[in-house]
């Protein structure tokens, strides 16, 4: 192997999953381009006029018949790409369970953005969140290095045998995909040695074998044994993320970690948050430390499989934990990184008071003050979990009118609307 | 992060403000700091009012926000300042430049209020533009303003990066227009 070699690059997060594509060298990307993903394609496309890469590039007239296209490639052995974001990613949703329950090691990369309505093109978890239940491994990237790391090592582990399940590698929406951002770009020859070749152990092309794909499942619970068998490949993908990752930090001297923690030997008021506002949360608690205060940050890169197991051996020693969602679940009692957060602690037996903070919808700007509140906030939460009086999301960054600073926070106490 | 520079620029759509911060960020990275740049994307059309974020910095930048305080602000079109409060949140010691035939002084008389402690600096970047590079792009001319009036870019290292790049896309008359540019408006911006 050559010496391997990285270079500097000033790129928007797009561009560099962008690259990340062209060095492992799709066989197929079908695609319907959709703001803010469209970098992405767009500059793929550059790399096959330019014969930089040999995949079958498929323009199609939907999102849907972009991952009806993507399954059809990968059940006949191709590695598959393609690239959607919001109302793009919703109008796929079928699909995305068929290509999980087929056990289709596709890649997609997806620039996370609001869902209608109201229209609206910025950044939020509003549309990743919903196939949160679909099947697919999900890495949320907190900046356009990771976003190129993350869509690297998705390769790893779709294709790998214990696991064979699709990957959406995820960079929130203009925050990342457009923004300009200091990169490295390593060595294709590294890369193409790192990914490796796909070489499916089934696949509709291969006639000396074969196979069927989607067969009808109606009787004799083949239905529900498919199920436990997508449910175990996740759980191998743990092992596959954690292995192909710390290949990957071996390489390119960045850590692959499903939860990156700061503060945390000795915080004590704790922010879990995930995608592009981790590093706001670090700087102010960066800043809060310098006070004497002890708090800390908990920032998911990895939200399936979920991380229960990391995420509370680093929140454990908290004493009132913040839990930020960058999406709605309306109706419910918290986003799903607060549910999935608090179930993970119940169930190794941790108790710790939660707060629940919906932020950042449609693009809306993370402000330091936003995190600091946050904080200040959290505070008086061990009193107020005393007397019972937690149930309910707080929202921040919302106003409730037009004399409101946009860093209010919203406390939207549920517990007398249950009662009725 | 005490060697973070958070520039804003406000410009019309059309005029170059997202190629300027670029280029701002790709000289700094060239010189080997960290940067971000990003414009606010909003309803794209020829002449709208936008802004753009840059941030350089010594040290590695996390921090994904809008800049509320900057310390640097750039107007790329002078006819914003009646409508628009360029100078909102702005860092008290910080520094104004405007693409503008007023000198700082008739900015401050006519134009717009300005906080005491800020430092207003004025350059006809579009007149500038127009004689060197033949159009009325006043953004690489404005970087070659920023370069002399603060120390985030290095003239050199700006004019450098403008040759390398820029003649990869077009002739040598175009970028030695551009590199002129960047000189005139690093003599005469006042």
């Amino acid at each position: 192997m050559a010496e391997k070699k990285q270079t500097v690059m000033a790129a928007s997060g797009d561009q560099m999953v962008a690259e990340a594509f062209r060095q492992a060298n799709p066989d197929v990307l079908p695609v319907y381009p959709i703001t803010p993903q469209t970098i992405i394609v767009e500059e793929f496309d550059k790399f096959v006029a330019d014969g930089k890469v040999h995949t079958e590039f498929v323009p199609v007239e939907s999102e849907h018949s972009a991952m009806a296209a993507a399954i059809g490639a990968s059940a006949a052995g191709a590695r598959t790409v393609t690239a959607t974001a919001s109302q793009g990613l919703a109008y796929m949703w079928e699909e995305l369970y068929v290509a999980a329950g087929m056990r289709l090691p596709i890649v997609m990369a997806n620039a996370n953005r609001a869902l209608s309505a109201p229209i609206n093109i910025h950044g939020d978890h509003s549309d990743i969140m919903g196939c949160r239940d679909t099947g697919w491994i999900m890495l949320f990237a907190e900046n356009a290095q990771e976003a190129y790391d993350d869509t690297l090592i998705s390769f790893r582990v779709a294709e790998h045998p214990d696991v064979m399940l699709p990957v959406a590698t995820t960079l929130d929406g203009f925050i990342t995909s457009h923004a300009l951002d200091r990169a490295e770009l390593m060595d294709d020859e590294t890369v193409a040695e790192f990914v490796g070749q796909y070489k499916p152990a089934h696949s509709l092309l291969d006639t000396e074998d074969p196979v069927s794909y989607g067969m009808f499942a109606n009787l004799g619970n083949f239905y529900m044994e498919t199920k436990l068998g997508q449910r175990k490949a996740m759980e191998n993908s743990f092992k596959v993320l954690r292995e192909a990752g710390a290949e990957w930090e071996k390489l390119s001297g960045r850590p692959f970690e499903f939860v990156k923690t700061y503060g945390m030997e000795d915080a004590e008021r704790v922010i879990v948050v995930m995608g592009s506002s981790i590093g706001n949360a670090r700087a102010v608690a960066r800043e809060l430390r310098a006070n004497g205060e002890k708090v800390g940050v908990v920032g998911l890169r990895v939200f399936r499989p979920f991380p229960a197991y990391d995420l509370v051996a680093a929140l454990k020693g908290a004493k009132a934990i913040a839990i930020m969602d960058r999406c709605e679940t309306i109706g419910g009692q918290g986003g799903p990184l607060w549910s999935e957060t608090v179930a993970a602690m119940a169930t190794a037996g941790v108790s710790i008071p939660t707060r629940n903070y919906i932020y950042g919808l449609g693009g809306a700007d993370v402000t330091l003050e936003i995190l600091y509140q946050i904080y200040e906030d959290l505070k008086e939460l061990p009193a107020a979990a005393e007397k019972g009086d937690v149930i309910g999301v707080t929202y921040v960054g919302a106003r409730t009118s037009a004399k409101d600073s946009q860093s209010n926070l919203v406390a939207n106490s549920q517990t007398a609307a249950h009662k009725g | 992060m005490p060697n973070l520079t958070e520039i804003r620029w406000h410009a019309r759509a059309g005029q170059g403000a997202v190629t300027a911060s670029r280029l701002v960020a790709e000289t700094a990275m060239d010189d080997g700091q960290y940067f971000q740049s990003m414009p606010e994307f909003g309803a794209e059309r020829q002449g709208a009012p936008l802004r753009a974020f840059t941030r350089i910095s010594s040290d590695p930048i996390e921090i994904h926000n809008n800049i509320l305080n900057p310390d640097i602000v750039i107007v790329l079109d002078e006819t914003l300042l009646p409508t628009i409060d360029v100078c909102e949140g702005m860092k008290e010691d910080g520094i104004l430049l405007i693409n503008t035939r007023m000198t700082p002084e008739e900015v401050r008389e006519v134009s717009v209020e300005v906080p005491a402690g800020v430092q207003v600096r004025t350059v006809d970047a579009s007149n500038i533009a127009v004689e060197t590079i033949g159009r009325d792009i006043p953004n690489t001319p404005i970087a070659g303003a920023l370069a002399k009036v603060t120390n985030v870019i290095n003239v050199d290292s700006l004019k450098k990066y403008v040759k390398n790049s820029f003649a990869e896309k077009f002739p040598e008359k175009v970028v030695e227009g551009n590199i002129a540019s960047i000189d005139r408006a690093y003599e005469e911006v006042h």
